[in-house]
């Protein structure tokens, strides 16, 4: 059974239709890259998968079960979906480490001091463990991203998504993000990441997914979607992110 | 300033009595406020509805009215409070409106991404609001409830409708036997000054020292 099964999925923002008659299956384990250009969807994609975007027909699957209506069941789901926003959107009242040990406490009841452990732990793993008793905005954007992952994984998802984790940092900050993401993808996370870094799709990516204009117009392994792009509207898309 | 110094108890009762007046008007204040606020950015329209109509009914009743009705009304139908637990009830129920809508100003200065992050996490509705959205949109709004904390401590002599035993009551009545307006007057501004001069100050540090960091 896969992890996420998408069918035929529809969501407009009035008369602008968003996601068009989407099908995706992620097998768990799975890395899925999604790229296109802006306003094609891809975040709405993403958003659509935890319901913070609700869809307007089709069907949504999480290990076989349909994404269930706002509630109790809706925030359990969301608890074994992590996320990461392009503006990291961490706690801006708490602490780094309290950021990470909020979720365990308060949604997974964990007791205090374990979840504090294992925020630790993690902190570690992003190498950010000195930080823990700062407040996001003393960070560098790398940072708090670095943060912001690790903030998802204590809830020990079943799956990551990433909308953009990359794209509202410097240059110099990027590398340390994607290193950790190709840490994660290494190790088995099933992960959906939208993202133009094309160095990422291509080592940790199994498959590359492009969007145009709210439809999945391609779906396959990197190295076939890069080299030999099937559809005009990819090709022309690469062939202007790649110039630059 | 004789009958002032020789009245000193006066005066000091009346503080008193003002003080408990304007503390537990203010705490309901908040805790109505609050109300009002989460009602009004409820995703549940009835309970938008509910929040709305009762600050725009608050807001747009004189507090005179709102006395009068409560106090007397709720004699008519045989409900029997004390002057002062009317007062709180009013001068409460009618700052909490207030508070309400500033926090709700808050709120909206809180950006959505905090309150999306959390429910991606998994926090539940009330969660959010309470662990994410509430404590920093409080934040923001600390030197605007302050204000109205300040305001509230001279709202507050409009109890003497009542009969309340605050402060403008007792130096009303002094001013009244002595027939000394004048310095009871100036005794009865002096005492408000010390009841909102050192508030002002500790409202300050709180704005200071609970403003986040950024
Ligand atoms: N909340 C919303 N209300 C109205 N329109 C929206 C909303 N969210 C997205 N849209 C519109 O839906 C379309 C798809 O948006 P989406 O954010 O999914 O695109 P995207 O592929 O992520 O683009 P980008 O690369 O710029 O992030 C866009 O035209 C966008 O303007
Ligand atoms: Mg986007």
């Amino acid at each position: 059974m896969p992890l996420v099964e998408l069918e035929r999925v529809n969501k407009s923002f009035g008369s602008l239709q968003a996601l068009r008659d989407v099908d995706l299956v992620i097998e768990a384990g799975e890395v899925v890259v999604v790229i296109g250009p802006s306003g094609s969807g891809k975040s709405t994609l993403c958003r659509t998968i935890n319901r913070l975007e609700p869809i307007d027909s089709g069907r949504i699957l999480f290990e076989g079960m349909p994404i269930p209506a706002e509630g109790r069941e809706l925030a359990r789901l969301r608890s074994d979906i992590g996320m990461v926003f392009q503006s990291f959107n961490l706690f801006a009242h708490k602490s780094i480490l309290d950021n990470i040990t909020l979720g365990p406490i308060k949604a997974r009841k964990l007791p205090k001091a374990q979840a504090r452990r294992e925020a630790m732990e993690l902190l570690e793993r992003v190498g950010i463990a000195d930080k823990a008793d700062r407040y996001p905005t003393e960070l560098s954007g790398g940072q708090q991203q670095r943060a912001a992952i690790a903030r998802a994984l204590a809830m020990e998802p079943k799956l990551m998504l990433f909308d953009e984790p990359t794209s509202a940092l410097d240059p110099e900050m990027i590398k340390e993000v994607l290193d950790v993401m190709r840490e994660l993808a290494a190790e088995g996370t099933t992960m959906l990441v939208v993202s133009h870094e094309m160095g990422f799709a291509r080592s940790a990516a199994n498959r590359v997914v492009f969007m145009d204009a709210g439809e999945i117009l391609e779906s396959a392994p990197p190295d076939q979607f890069f080299d030999a792009p099937s559809t005009d509207r990819a090709r022309n898309f690469l062939s202007k992110i790649l110039v630059h | 300033m004789d009958v002032v110094l020789d009245n000193l108890d006066v005066f000091t009762r009346g503080m008193r009595t003002t003080v408990w007046l304007t503390g537990l008007s203010f705490a309901l204040a908040l805790v109505v406020g609050t109300l009002v606020a989460v009602f009004r950015v409820s995703p549940v329209p009835p309970l938008r509805w509910v929040g709305t109509l009762y600050v725009e009914t608050v807001r747009n009743t004189p507090l005179t009215v709102l006395f009068v009705l409560f106090f007397f009304g709720l004699t008519k139908v045989g409900i029997l409070y004390s002057a002062f637990t009317t007062a709180v009830i009013v001068l409460g129920g009618y700052t909490g409106a207030f508070v309400g809508e500033m926090l709700r100003s808050g709120i909206n200065t809180v950006s959505r991404g905090q309150a999306e992050a959390a429910r991606a996490l998994g926090l539940t509705f009330p969660q959010v609001l309470r662990i994410v959205v509430l404590p920093q949109a409080l934040r923001t709004v600390v030197a605007p409830l302050g204000g109205l904390a300040i305001a509230l401590i001279k709202n507050s002599s409009i109890a003497s409708v009542v009969a309340v035993k605050e402060l403008s009551y007792l130096t009303g009545q002094l001013g009244n036997d002595t027939a000394r307006y004048v310095p009871v007057l100036l005794g009865a501004a002096a005492a408000y000054l010390v009841l909102t001069v050192p508030l002002g100050i500790a409202i300050e540090a709180l704005n200071r020292k609970v403003a986040i960091r950024r």
